[in-house]
């Protein structure tokens, strides 16, 4: 314990907040990683008069190979830039990027282009030919390797069934939804058979139920195929559908890295929480927030939020709250949800009676493990 | 009309597409990759080289601001050295093809770039290299912006065309003003402003048509 916030104060003593220190997994640390990103930094130059940008500073860890690995940030967080190093469409300003053994940040010409075959990417505005059809659009890559044209028209076939769209094979990008469009995005970057698959926000263009199923088809291929898939986004609900790591980007730097289901059940960093917050809501029902008053109105209720985490966590707290305290307690809220196995979520609980009571029932929630907060009286 | 101006007026026919076909292939043949080239080479583009664009860029506004008669003339030495004579139809393709190229380069540039930059980057993302990228994405995303410049390259020289009768180029300009003009036959003039009137129709639809028809973008309209 005292080691521990020993490294915490030498960490804020240089600056750097004490997330980025614990949480990532130095990359030679990690035999079995797909990617890995040493030392890397990238800056942009100022140019015709704007000024230059740190996209990224400081970024060290490895995404595991086979793993689907959400990296989520607001955006100019550098998720672009970052997921640009992985195929080499960028090359870092300082450090060095490792994909699958091989310093990609190092390769240029010819090199760099044999390399980029084993990496697919999927676009957020697809980013197909419009001038030819589903399935020309998915031999593009496979014309660009080389490969002869019965080979070609046999892949495109196979690729068109993995993807779900074998009936679209003429059909030119204008007659497909934005869906099946993306799903033509998936075959193109699958075809080459790379062992990466990058996302940059593949379904933010789509509406919920198109992304369920896209969300849906990249984990069937990163089952089937053992791709691994890195998933740029700004949209915790992705992460949470999808990925089993993450990597919380801000302002150019990984503040939390690790299992989604650790990193959400106790985000450290306030983007993080601010993410998870979009699952979860962390604000009361309107109805029941305008009516919350500072000082206890005679037969009032005093309101309780406690936060739920873990698994299994917040289904009898209720139930033995009210029994073991003798207390007629009151749901006036419950938000919970699942991420990576875990719950997550608040309930808000009317709890009757005076003082002694509040104070019984917070000793005993702080007792059994759950955070907190009174948040004040109803009526 | 008599049979003698019919045959004048089919001979200046087939002198103007003569000359417009070829100045235009020609035309084409330099103006296309000279306009990819000026789309592409800017600072950070696939072919960057910053320098030989801007002074590519100059060359191609200063022939583009020469009026074409000027230009005619002021050529006729190259002419000469090129077609080997700097009268006739054949002479006036050069002065044509040389203001149809920086003409179609500037109408090829503004068709490339108007190919969304994101289809670059996805075929840079699969390792397509640079002339891939021109002779696979470029060129057939902007297929139907290309086919219009070509026609409008064509319907300008066929404008142009008239003014080459300065050198013995013949052509149906130049039948207008010999015989139209300093004739005084206004049924000549006439018969050649409804046959050129004709000409630019056929060409302008053939070009709408074919522009339509690789235009795979608004299928569904």
């Amino acid at each position: 314990m005292k080691a521990a916030s020993m490294n915490a104060h030498q960490s804020l003593a240089i600056g750097r907040p004490i997330e980025t220190l614990e949480a990532i997994s130095p990359a030679s640390a990690e035999p079995d990683a797909m990617v890995r990103f040493a030392g890397i930094s990238k800056t942009y130059p100022a140019y015709r008069g704007k000024p230059g940008v740190n996209a990224l500073q400081d970024i060290d860890f490895a995404i595991r190979r086979g793993s689907i690995t959400g990296v989520i940030g607001r955006s100019g967080a550098g998720k672009s830039s970052l997921v640009r190093l992985i195929n080499g469409l960028e090359k870092p300003t300082t450090g060095r990027v490792i994909v699958d053994g091989r310093d990609i940040s190092a390769l240029a010409g010819r090199e760099l282009r044999l390399a980029q075959r084993s990496i697919g990417m999927i676009f957020q505005h697809f980013n197909l030919l419009s001038s030819r059809t589903a399935a020309d659009n998915i031999a593009l890559p496979l014309e660009i390797a080389g490969w002869t044209k019965t080979d070609i028209k046999a892949r495109v076939t196979d690729l068109l069934a993995l993807v779900g769209i074998a009936d679209k094979h003429d059909r030119y990008p204008s007659e497909l939804s934005g869906g099946q469009k993306q799903r033509v995005g998936i075959a193109r970057a699958l075809a080459t058979r790379p062992s990466v698959l990058l996302s940059d926000e593949a379904t933010s263009a789509l509406d919920p139920q198109t992304t369920r199923a896209i969300l849906d088809l990249l984990a069937n291929i990163n089952r089937e195929l053992g791709v691994t898939i890195v998933l740029i986004t700004h949209e915790m609900s992705v992460v949470r559908q999808l990925a089993k790591e993450v990597v919380v980007l801000d302002a150019g730097r990984v503040v939390e890295s690790g299992h989604v289901a650790d990193i959400f059940t106790h985000p450290r960093h306030p983007i993080t929480q601010s993410f998870l917050a979009e699952v979860i809501g962390d604000s009361l029902p309107v109805s029941l927030a305008s009516r919350i008053v500072s000082k206890q109105p005679a037969g009032g209720q005093a309101v309780i939020r406690i936060q739920v985490r873990g698994a299994g966590a917040g289904e009898t707290v209720v139930a033995r709250l009210a029994r073991e305290l003798g207390l007629d307690v009151a749901l006036l809220s419950a938000r919970i949800d699942e991420i990576g196995g875990q719950h997550v979520g608040s309930l808000t609980l009317g709890i009757p009676g005076g003082e002694d009571a509040v104070t019984r029932t917070l000793a005993w929630l702080s007792q059994d493990q759950f955070p907190a907060e009174r948040l004040g009286y109803v009526a | 009309m008599s049979p003698e101006l019919m045959n004048l007026i089919i001979q200046a026919t087939f002198e103007s597409l003569y000359m417009v076909g070829i100045a235009a292939l020609l035309g084409t043949v330099f103006g296309l990759p000279l306009g990819v080239f000026l789309a592409t080479s800017r600072k950070g583009e696939l072919f960057a080289a910053p320098i030989v664009n801007r002074v590519l860029g100059i060359v191609v506004n200063a022939t583009r601001s020469t009026p074409f008669i000027i230009l005619v003339v002021a050529i006729i030495p190259f002419t000469r050295l090129v077609a080997g004579t700097s009268i006739g139809s054949t002479a006036a393709i050069v002065p044509l093809t040389i203001a149809s190229t920086p003409f179609i380069a500037r109408l090829v540039e503004a068709a490339i770039r108007e190919v969304d930059g994101g289809l670059i980057e996805t075929a840079s993302s699969f390792g397509a290299s640079p002339l891939q990228i021109v002779f696979k994405v470029l060129i057939p995303e902007a297929l139907p912006g290309l086919l219009l410049a070509l026609t409008l390259a064509v319907v300008s020289l066929l404008g142009y065309s008239a003014m080459v009768g300065a050198v013995g180029g013949g052509g149906l300009g130049d039948l207008g003003i010999r015989y139209g003009y300093q004739r005084f036959m206004p049924e000549m003039m006439l018969a050649v402003v409804v046959v050129l009137i004709a000409l630019v129709q056929i060409v302008q639809s053939a070009g709408d048509y074919l522009a339509r028809r690789v235009n795979r973008r608004l299928r569904h309209r």
